[in-house]
């Protein structure tokens, strides 16, 4: 017992010694998105080898994301979800876009290679409502008269924590079929009719290359890195489109920001020929009234560094960067609205 | 045995002498597969890298978890610290004072419930407590849910420990003219240690493995702890979230993560074991 | 009076003679500590139900019932987490009970001591694996396994029942009750064998003495014997399985759905505890989590107590010490 006591002793000091050490570099907590966890992810590890900034966010979904910042756990939340103006106002948040970033459906049916199958806006629907069951159903195999698809029943991987990704996703599906709109809705969380459900873009690629006849919805960069088989869609013009930066930059170019009170912007649905139909941007929520000025002023300037910084990682993982007047629009409201102590933490 | 004609009741009593073998077998095959499992998978991510160095984002080569296994080593520190003093002092109490008292057979009955309370019900009950008032995860959110956990294990096995301490060494302190107190920590502790140490390694086993409290009390951090009152890595959250990404090379650190934790807990459980019967 | 009484519940009053300042001291500290146990449960009690106020006013009883979960309309109902919670629970229990009688048999009566003592090391070993190694193993290896050979076959033979049907995802309530079968297997393995310890060599001898066999003694006088015991243990592990978090969470599919099938995924309390938990925004949905983890509370706090409760009589009965 005495040489646990030692152990535990010993350890307590040597932790308290690091602690003094070390307490002067700067930390940034960030909770949300899984959607842009890969571009934040190394954001955050290039800043901390240029900078020391340590940049903390962990992936934990949209809805953790709004939860943690309201309950000031975290510095700064992410979500996918836009948050109306009225709703940023009520809980003093300022919310501002970050990327542009596709959700790109994926599936695992053994002799399909990507952007293989297509989806109908009908077939797609149907399949999330449960309606079609097996992946050789005449409806499918008649719009993709070429494939040979295997008689294999259809396994649903959704998401089972609240979603930003699941937001776009059935926000989409609500305006393409009036059945899902009445039926099931849209929301972060919704009452799936069928399928497994799994924990963050993460959960749902893991669970999606694990199944046979499995089909899930990701951000693009994640299918791209779990090796995934991505299905193309049929877009708002009719056109069947495969996910690419490109196509999401097509579907970027139609976010009118000036006219969009608390950057509220959804872009699902857009028009265009070559556009993705479910694309969408994500946010950084962060808090008017800053508690500490230092640390305020070394978060923007971290969001700053991404800004003008981050393009390049962000588009080699396939996500759109904001473009530079919108940029200039964010930095602006972050001079005229983040204080702290009553003064503007960035001039 | 007097020789039978083999009838129905030995041939019953020989198909259920049959099952409890496969049954054993089943389950040392179990344990088996098990360690084999995460012997052969975890093997493949250790290397000296593993141990010292920061995590990586995906898809990005090299990296450890270094953090995580100092974030877990200081969690479960603290949260021995906070729980053998205050496990043993109750296990005192129940053994040498309370005996068949209310108090102690409350707390008694109290702490094999707590044992096996879901350790789910902790994490809610520290975030509802220190994370919520405090705005954050840390630390040391993490290791109080620990600390409580391990608690009932120390208390109760320190007292079935003192309970094997033999009379007549109190009391033949006792007439000498000690205090009892002084008896109770100088004497009977001493001729107890060997079983308060396996109580303790047991106490440190039991929560060095635990991830339900730890979810949303210590969260998790990419980072070198600085203090322990920001978000922390751990081993075992970090398992559960590189198990659930889709990535080869974070699927590879988790087992890595699950030999060392397996080990660990093997390890201190071995040495308990082997602590108590060197005393026997 | 009263002040003397209150002394004498915690024992604190001297009971020979005059203690020295220390030696109160020192009965006080540890009777603090030991007062702290029994603090902490009823705190964790007084915490979850206030916290589910909320959700006990809005929903009232109807709670328990509802299957909607839906956080869009703030409509919240435990009824899919707690039946997913009982079903795998009774696939577990199902498994592990029969499973742990016949091993701790052999342990106890059938195999020669040294060989009893190895398999019975190894099994203490197997029940003190972390629950997310189980998880870990579920997830990669055994859900794999579950879906490519075990349910076809299933599906194949006893498909017609709507127990076995749907597509074989491999993840599931079945698969998430046969972890949890695995991880209750030794710890009830261990007491059962405790249990069946006990029971006085004179009692079986006598018995073998007319000529019983082995599993005639075992199911005669063992088990009856022992029968408090060997109850107090299944009820310990189903205190164990109700409330297992990571090695369920895995492999459960969390999902918020009542299914006939095993093969569907569902989710239980811990589960959705473990998902939902960290990213509820609106305080009707935290305070509808906490009140799943009240529900779980109250029920593992009666198996809990139940269990001792017998385990205690048991032992009482046989007059040895706890």
């Amino acid at each position: 017992m005495k040489k646990t006591l030692c152990l535990a002793l010993t350890l307590a000091f040597i932790m308290g010694v690091v602690g003094l050490a070390q307490a002067q570099t700067m930390k940034i907590n960030g909770a949300g998105a899984s959607f842009p966890y890969p571009v934040y992810s190394q954001w955050a590890h290039k800043y901390k080898e240029l900078k020391g900034v340590e940049v903390n966010y962990q992936s934990i979904g949209s809805g953790g994301g709004i939860a943690q910042i309201k309950a000031k756990t975290v510095n700064f939340g992410g979500s996918d979800e836009p948050m109306k103006i009225e709703a940023q106002q009520e809980s003093d948040l300022l919310m501002f876009p970050m990327l542009i970033g596709g959700i790109v459906p994926v599936i695992n049916v053994k002799g399909l290679k990507a952007g293989e199958l297509q989806l109908s806006q009908e077939l797609l629907a149907n399949i999330f409502m449960g309606n079609i069951k097996s992946w050789d159903d005449p409806a499918i195999q008649k719009a993709n008269p070429k494939l040979k698809l295997p008689k294999q029943a259809i396994s649903i991987v959704h998401r089972a924590d609240g979603s930003g990704s699941t937001w776009l996703f059935t926000h989409y599906l609500s305006q393409i079929s009036p059945d899902w709109k009445a039926k099931v809705g849209y929301g972060k969380v919704v009452s799936w009719p069928t399928g497994i459900g799994a924990k963050g873009n993460e959960g749902v690629s893991a669970n999606v290359k694990r199944m046979d006849g499995s089909i899930g919805y990701v951000e693009y960069a994640y299918a791209i890195k779990g090796n995934l088989t991505y299905a193309k869609l049929e877009n708002k013009a009719g056109k069947f489109v495969a996910p690419s930066i490109e196509t999401f930059q097509s579907a970027a170019a139609y976010a009118d920001w000036k006219s969009a009170p608390g950057y509220y912007m959804v872009l699902t649905n857009q028009p265009g020929d070559n556009t993705w139909p479910i694309a969408g941007a994500t946010f950084i929520l962060i808090h008017k009234t800053q508690p500490d000025a230092q640390l305020a002023k070394a978060m923007l300037e971290y969001f700053d560094w991404c800004f003008n910084h981050g393009g390049d990682i962000a588009e080699q993982l396939h996500y759109v960067p904001m473009p530079a007047e919108v940029v200039k629009m964010v930095e602006a409201s972050w001079t005229q609205e983040v204080k702290a102590d009553g003064q503007s933490v960035w001039q | 045995m007097n020789r039978r004609p083999p009838t129905g009741r030995r041939l019953i009593n020989f198909l259920v002498s049959g099952l409890s073998v496969l049954a054993s077998l089943l389950g040392i095959t179990l344990l088996g597969w098990i360690t084999l499992e995460v012997i052969y998978r975890g093997l493949a991510a250790i290397n000296l890298d593993f141990f010292i160095k920061l995590p990586t984002p995906p898809g990005m080569a090299g990296g450890g978890l270094g953090n995580a296994i100092a974030g877990t080593l200081a969690m479960t520190g603290l949260a021995t610290l906070i729980a053998v003093p205050l496990g043993l002092l109750g296990g005192v109490y129940l053994a040498e004072y309370g005996e068949d008292s209310r108090l102690a057979d409350n707390s008694r009955f109290s702490a094999n419930v707590l044992m096996g309370m879901p350790s789910i019900i902790i994490g809610v009950f520290i975030y509802a407590i220190v994370v919520v008032p405090l705005k954050h995860f840390s630390g040391y959110a993490g290791a109080l849910a620990l600390a409580i956990i391990m608690l009932p294990v120390i208390s109760r096995t320190t007292e079935d420990m003192l309970r094997l301490v033999p009379n007549t060494l109190r009391e033949t302190a006792l007439a000498l003219g000690a205090p009892r107190w002084k008896v109770t920590v100088l004497i009977v502790f001493r001729a107890a240690r060997a079983g308060l140490i396996t109580g303790g390694l047991l106490g440190v086993a039991r929560v060095s493995g635990e991830t339900a409290p730890l979810l949303f009390t210590a969260l998790n951090s990419p980072y070198w702890f600085r203090s322990l009152g920001e978000p922390m890595a751990n081993l075992t959250v970090t398992i559960f979230n590189y198990a659930m990404s889709p990535y080869s090379d974070w699927q590879q650190m988790a087992w890595g993560a699950s030999l060392l934790i397996t080990v660990g807990v093997l390890a201190l459980n071995l040495t308990a074991r082997f602590v108590l019967q060197e005393k026997k | 009076m009263r002040e003397h009484r209150v002394l004498r519940f915690f024992q604190l009053w001297p009971q020979t003679g005059a203690e020295s300042l220390g030696d109160i001291g020192f009965r006080w500290l540890s009777g603090c500590c030991a007062l702290l146990v029994p603090l902490l449960i009823l705190a964790i009690f007084m915490q979850l139900l206030y916290y589910s106020i909320p959700t006990i006013k809005t929903f009232g009883l109807g709670f328990l019932f509802s299957q909607t979960w839906n956080p869009v309309t703030q409509e919240f109902g435990a009824a899919s987490s707690i039946f997913g919670t009982l079903i795998s629970t009774l696939i577990a229990m199902l498994l592990a009970v029969p499973l742990s009688m016949v091993i701790a048999l052999l342990l106890v009566e059938l195999a020669p001591p040294r060989i009893s003592r190895v398999i019975g090391t190894l099994i203490e070993l197997l029940a003190a694996i972390p629950s997310i190694i189980y998880g870990m193993w579920g997830l990669f290896v055994f859900a794999p396994f579950m879906a490519d050979y075990v349910q076809p076959a299933l599906g194949n033979t006893l498909g017609f029942l709507p127990l076995f049907q749907g597509p074989p995802m491999g993840i599931g309530m079945l698969t998430a009750g046969i972890i949890l079968a695995f991880m209750i297997l030794p710890f009830i393995t261990m007491i059962t064998r405790d249990v069946f310890l006990l029971v006085p060599p004179v009692v079986k001898e006598s018995a073998y003495g007319i000529g019983s066999t082995t599993w005639e003694v075992t199911y005669k006088v063992t088990i009856p014997y022992g029968l408090v015991g060997v109850l107090g243990a299944g009820f310990l592990g189903l205190g164990r399985a109700l409330g297992e978090t990571m090695a369920v969470t895995f492999v459960i599919g969390n999902t918020h759905r009542i299914s006939a099938s095993l093969f569907a995924p569902g989710n239980s309390i811990a589960s959705c505890l473990a998902n939902e938990f960290a990213e509820a925004t609106e305080p009707l949905y935290v305070s509808s989590l906490i009140a799943l983890g009240l529900v779980l509370f109250i029920v593992t706090y009666l198996v809990q107590v139940l269990s001792q409760m017998m385990l205690r009589r048991m032992y009482r009965a046989w007059s040895v010490g706890l």
